[in-house]
């Protein structure tokens, strides 16, 4: 087991390596145009754009270019041209209010799918099950910035039930944080819910014809067991991966829109505004962020999957 | 002697797309205490499915039963899942055929184990562990301390299939079902299995229904076979009186079919001709008839379960043909048991 971490994360290494040339790339080769005047943003003057030229190096070799950019994206040298303000500063405080949305949301909704998913499988081509794979289809068709303003609007404006955005720390006051984060966990959970339920419904509805199911019946357990040790069990190995992956999308960006509507000013509306403003260096760390955290999630599962499932280990 | 378990008139139906499929018809048969009683008969005979109905495991809801099987006051067809649920497993245990299968991957064997006989018993982790390391000893596994925590896939298909066992024998069953308990094996295997549930039974005094296709598996072990054919019986008896006095020509294929080194080898390996019926159409009267060289004007009635022969009360069949006339044509081919070709067809 200790030598399967340390493969996969030397493995992750080199991915993140791959993704930094590639972001690299993306923003400082492509032709057309001086990479020091993008990065400089609209508001630009001639001295700075001759003092980015200098710093990135764009007047040396590309090696150069590349590794002057790391250096800043790694040491948090860098800053935005247009907000004056530094960029690694902004990234670690929208941090804790992204992470708080996404693992929330994350936890909402793999416990509701499991519920929903299970109870689908159980009562499976009956009144129930139709009724919530009907749910589940008007889930999956939501988008998250329609849903999240709708309940922003009647829930939180017009009903006042809850705080029309904002966040609050949870340091601060726990109660209150989660009561900021109810709407947005509930908005981005939706979709997830919906598809998660489903391909839950589906493993179990797998699993339950196993050999070894049977052979649990044969045992005389009682039908709770059978369903939860023997069947959920193993019908949730995939589902945790796909979890894993999903968490990973939404810390680097999937959480856009959620932000944005709830105005929770975490990182994902640092990214949105940053595009808005064609503001390259704040864009260039998200990249280079959201690749971290999508690589490390597809890291965990690994590990987690091979936790899971026993014979995965001996690969 | 009271049998221990006694099947009457069992009869098991499913709704399927292409009909109602009568996999089941009108089983009866005793279980003595002790007793080893071998099923035999080809795919789609009925065989599993009688053996599964017993543990309630066929329950569905296209499923429909009819008839009684009474074990120790509890009839088993009736029961409620609760009743059902105390005697799985603790009275009536199984072993499946396919043991790469039959154990859930993700949890360690001794696991598997200690769950069954603490859902039966109760008894504290420490105890079961114990009992799970006795089991897996008996069974043959070696270093069974070491192994208990293993996965199921850490066992090659021998060592699984006594696993299944250890996990069968580990609430000391009245009854153990052994579904074609050998057939995923090689042969090598194979009789080190049916060697040892041999033992086992010996020891245990638990009487086995041993269901297979195979007649030379059971040869060895058998008290009593009973042969199946499309959802019927069509002939029980002891195994002697089986295997040298057999009386409807579907058992003289079945023993024309086994291949015996001690005799010249034949150029093509006897088989039946043709293919059992479709469950859901089968041919009126005795089901064996289009397959059978023997056929004649009676064979559109339906043969009932019979003592035919005289002097062997307990040996029954469903062939209409007269026993004297049997003795002559199962000795079409001197020497051999087995069926003749049909008239004009290629033998």
């Amino acid at each position: 087991m200790g030598r399967f971490v340390a493969r996969r994360v030397f493995q992750m290494v080199l991915v993140m390596f791959a993704v930094s040339v590639l972001t690299f790339a993306i923003f400082n080769l492509i032709p057309n145009g001086d990479p020091a005047v993008r990065m400089a943003g609209r508001q630009q003057s001639a001295s700075t754009i001759r003092e980015i030229r200098r710093e990135w190096g764009f007047n040396d070799s590309v090696v150069v270019q590349y590794v002057k950019t790391m250096e800043k994206v790694f040491t948090g040298d860098l800053k935005s041209y247009f907000t004056q303000l530094p960029v690694g500063e902004e990234i670690v405080k929208g941090l804790p209010r992204t992470l708080s949305l996404a693992i929330g949301a994350a936890l909402l909704w793999m416990f509701v799918a499991i519920c929903f998913g299970l109870y689908s499988a159980v009562k499976a081509g009956k009144f129930a099950d139709r009724f919530l794979t009907i749910i589940a289809l008007i889930g999956i068709s939501m988008p998250v910035f329609w849903i999240g303003a709708l309940m922003n609007h009647y829930l939180g404006f017009k009903l006042g039930w809850f705080p029309n955005g904002g966040y609050v720390e949870f340091s601060e006051d726990p109660f209150d944080w989660a009561y900021h984060l109810i709407l947005p966990w509930t908005a981005l959970a939706i979709l997830f819910i919906g598809f998660y339920s489903r391909v839950l419904r589906s493993n179990v509805l797998d699993t339950i014809n196993e050999d070894y199911v049977r052979t649990a019946r044969a045992k005389g357990l009682g039908e709770r067991r059978i369903m939860i040790r023997h069947v959920l069990r193993n019908s949730m190995i995939p589902i945790v991966t796909l979890w894993g992956l999903d968490f990973g999308a939404v810390l680097g960006g999937g959480a856009i829109l959620t932000e944005t509507v709830f105005d929770l000013q975490g990182v994902g509306q640092y990214a949105a505004e940053a595009i808005g403003q064609l503001d390259v260096p704040p864009v260039l760390a998200v990249t280079m962020y959201a690749a971290f955290f999508i690589v490390l999630l597809n890291a965990v599962v690994d590990i987690l999957y091979a936790y899971l499932d026993p014979r995965i280990r001996l690969q | 002697m009271t049998p221990l378990l006694s099947v009457e008139d069992l009869r098991v139906s499913f709704a399927t797309e292409e009909g109602v499929v009568q996999a089941v018809d009108g089983v009866t048969f005793d279980l003595a205490p002790g007793e080893v009683l071998a099923v035999v008969g080809e795919s789609g005979s009925g065989k599993s499915v009688t053996a599964m109905t017993l543990m309630g495991l066929t329950r569905s809801p296209n499923a429909r039963f009819e008839g009684t099987a009474h074990y120790k006051g509890t009839e088993l067809i009736d029961a409620s899942e609760e009743e059902l649920r105390r005697v799985r497993g603790a009275e009536i245990a199984m072993i499946f055929q396919d043991p790469m299968t039959s154990l859930n991957p993700v949890v360690k064997i001794g696991a598997q184990i200690v769950e069954q006989i603490q859902e039966h018993e109760g008894l504290p982790d420490q105890q079961a562990r114990e009992r799970t390391v006795e089991l897996l000893e008996r069974v043959g596994i070696p270093r069974a301390r070491d192994r208990v925590d293993d996965y199921p896939h850490e066992f090659s298909g021998g060592m699984r299939q006594r696993v299944m066992i250890a996990l069968a024998l580990s609430c000391d069953p009245s009854v153990l079902i052994a579904d074609e308990p050998t057939t995923a094996l090689d042969v090598t295997i194979q009789a080190q299995i049916l060697q040892r549930i041999r033992e086992l039974r010996e020891e245990t005094g638990a009487a086995v229904v041993l269901v297979t296709h195979d007649l030379g598996v059971v040869a060895d072990i058998a008290d009593r076979i009973a042969v199946m054919y499309a959802g019927r019986i069509v002939e029980e008896g002891t195994l002697d009186e089986i295997f040298y006095d057999p009386q409807h020509p579907y058992t003289w294929g079945l023993l024309g079919s086994i291949t015996r080194v001690d005799r010249p080898r034949p150029e093509r390996l006897p088989a039946i001709p043709g293919l059992p019926p479709s469950l859901a159409d089968r041919p009126e009267g005795c089901h064996f008839r289009p397959r059978c060289p023997h056929e004649f004007a009676e064979c559109v009635k339906v043969p009932p379960l019979e003592a035919r022969v005289a002097g062997q009360a307990q040996h029954l069949d469903r062939c209409w043909l007269p026993a004297d006339e049997k003795k002559v044509r199962r000795e079409i081919q001197p020497g051999e048991i087995g069926l003749a070709a049909k008239e004009g067809t290629p033998a």
